[in-house]
């Protein structure tokens, strides 16, 4: 008791934080899966950033909150909401948003991000990334939403495109002048996932580079790569869906490499959520990843230092 | 437009047209999406469904693994269908859903032939609360050695917040714990079951109880002082063991700490 008075009295104060400031810039880093913990304390060195889904913490205590404490101690940890319903058109739910805020208050992430989609309706939690039509309507509730939720966090947040399988036949607007535009109203950063991109480019048969020239790289915070797998649309054209069940595909790599190489090294982040491998092969795809930002170390010094 | 910028804009709801048909794979495709270029929807769509579908099945039995070694796969995951399709979570935390399984279990006509396994599905419901529930130090055998004897008939056991009691008819602790693993499954006698759910160092442990030992921790539990709890005990069994009980249920983790009456001062 005297013990958690004593926290949040420094923490009101200031005084002191409970864990060191590790920054993340120009690491790779993975989705931390609690059945890694193990081999990760194991390994001396740095191990990149590690990120976790917030909603896996917000339980009042336990193992789940020893292992983010001990993660946190070492490492940048970067926390991803899932489920705050950005781009839903009901209203927030605020005792998400407080239990967000605790998460944020006692971790003190290097990172934080959301997605654009949304997950709830009413009162059903639909445990998926659900896709919003792009409209002014639509556009002015989400800058709502993340004015409020970065109100209520007290600091901004990163906002990660979606990928999709349907087109709203009301969208007016392209995601990337969606985001950019949401991006200018609320002062939020990006959290660009390539292979988000290339899935929705692969699905709605656009140009993964045009999207990737449209899209505001000087706003971008933080990247992820991910696997997907390969079905069949009504045509029986290629549908790509968005599984984070395997390894970075080929065309994702090409593509997250002519990012770096206009905007700069930015955290980048594996993400691998089921069928999850040993942590050698998770580790091994995130130094691939660091090989390529290692390369490109220096880059965004030198373009900011020529105007 | 001039008028545009005045004229609050409308809250489209494109989620209530959208999230109809998500959990009802008979349901047409909402008429608001499509595909690129005039495409069809429908499989685009499906994708959708079987997020929703497939990823609250895994929730479950990531809550339920017992049940779902008990029943099979396939059995479970028709069961999980229709529970989600009647009562789909209404909270983000999905560790916190499944809280009406085991009485979903209870009415499903598939299940009748094992009356017992409703009360496996409570007892893993109530492993994931004392998982997740709030810290707290347990409580020490040198805290109870401190009080005077005068105290004790009126002392007060606050339990830990991770600890929880089942009751069963049926042995479904001894079920619980053999279909929890995956080592293998004997005989099991059919017995009515008492237990106790607790979290210490970070483990969460279900251990049975005597039928002395349940009533005495039930009704500490409920808050009854230390002599009423005995006495209790007594009736309930009547080789019930005092101190080899109060030993048992604090190395088990079962208290966080005591009340005296006298002085509401907490001993951890
Ligand atoms: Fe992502």
């Amino acid at each position: 008791m005297a013990k958690a008075e004593m926290t949040s009295s420094l923490l009101e104060t200031g005084a002191a934080l409970r864990f060191p400031r590790i920054s993340p810039a120009g690491q790779a880093g993975t989705s931390f899966k609690p059945e890694h913990l193990a081999a990760i304390i194991a390994e001396s060195g740095p191990q990149g950033f590690f990120e976790v889904h917030a909603e896996n913490y917000m339980g009042a205590g336990g193992p789940p909150h020893r292992a983010l404490e001990r993660i946190r101690r070492d490492y940048p940890v970067s926390l991803h909401g899932v489920c705050m319903s950005l781009g839903g058109p009901q209203p927030l739910d605020r005792e998400h948003l407080a239990r967000f805020k605790t998460l944020v208050d006692r971790y003190e992430p290097a990172l934080v991000s959301e997605h654009l989609a949304w997950s709830t309706h009413l009162d059903t939690y639909l445990n998926d990334l659900l896709p919003l039509p792009y409209t002014a309507a639509t556009l002015s509730h989400v800058c709502d939403h993340i004015d409020e939720m970065q109100t209520a966090i007290g600091r901004p947040i990163l906002l990660e495109n979606p990928s999709t399988y349907v087109l709203f036949k009301d969208s007016s607007m392209s995601e990337t002048e969606f985001i950019s535009e949401i991006s200018r109203r609320t002062g939020c950063g990006l959290l660009l996932d390539v292979n988000n991109v290339f899935v929705s480019a692969t699905n709605h048969g656009f140009s993964a580079l045009d999207y990737l020239r449209d899209f505001p790289l000087s706003k971008v915070g933080e990247i992820h790569l991910a696997g997907h797998a390969e079905q069949a649309d009504d045509e029986g054209d290629l549908l790509l869906i968005d599984s984070h069940d395997g390894p970075v595909a080929d065309a994702v790599w090409r593509l997250y490499e002519i990012v770096i190489a206009r905007r700069g090294p930015a955290p980048t982040l594996i993400e691998w959520d089921s069928q999850i491998p040993d942590w050698p092969v998770l580790r091994a795809e995130a130094l691939a990843a660091q090989a390529i930002l290692d390369r490109h170390a220096g880059h965004r010094e030198a373009s900011h230092a020529h105007g | 437009m001039p008028t545009a910028d005045i004229l609050p804009l409308p809250r489209a709801d494109f989620a209530g047209p959208f999230s109809a048909a998500l959990l009802f794979p008979d349901a047409e495709t909402p008429a608001l999406v499509t595909g690129p270029r005039g495409k069809r929807a429908e499989k685009r769509y499906d994708v959708y469904r079987n997020n929703v579908t497939v990823s609250l099945i895994a929730a479950l039995a990531s809550i339920f693994p017992a049940v779902e070694r008990i029943t099979g796969p396939d059995f479970f995951r028709a069961m999980a269908r229709f529970h989600i399709r009647e009562t789909p979570p209404t909270s983000p935390l999905l560790f916190d859903y499944g809280r009406n399984f085991a009485d979903f279990i209870d009415r499903y006509a598939y299940a009748q032939d094992m009356p017992w396994l409703s009360d496996v599905a409570r007892i893993e419901r109530l492993w994931l609360d004392s998982y997740h529930a709030a810290d707290a130090p347990v409580l020490a055998a040198e805290a109870l050695a401190a009080v005077p004897p005068d105290d004790l008939p009126a002392l007060r056991f606050q339990p830990h917040p991770a600890a929880r009691l089942v009751s069963s008819p049926h042995p479904a602790i001894t079920i619980f714990a053999m279909n929890r693993g995956s080592g293998p499954v004997g005989r099991v006698e059919n017995q009515s079951e008492h237990g106790l759910i607790a979290r210490i160092d970070d483990e969460v442990t279900v251990r049975r109880l005597h039928s002395g030992v349940f009533a005495f921790l039930r009704a500490l539990f409920d808050g009854d002082p230390l002599a009423a709890a005995a006495a209790t005990a007594l009736d309930a069994d009547a080789a019930f063991d005092l101190p080899g009980a109060i030993g048992e249920m604090i190395s088990a983790g079962a208290f966080s700490h005591i009340r005296t009456e006298a002085d509401h001062v907490e001993h951890a």
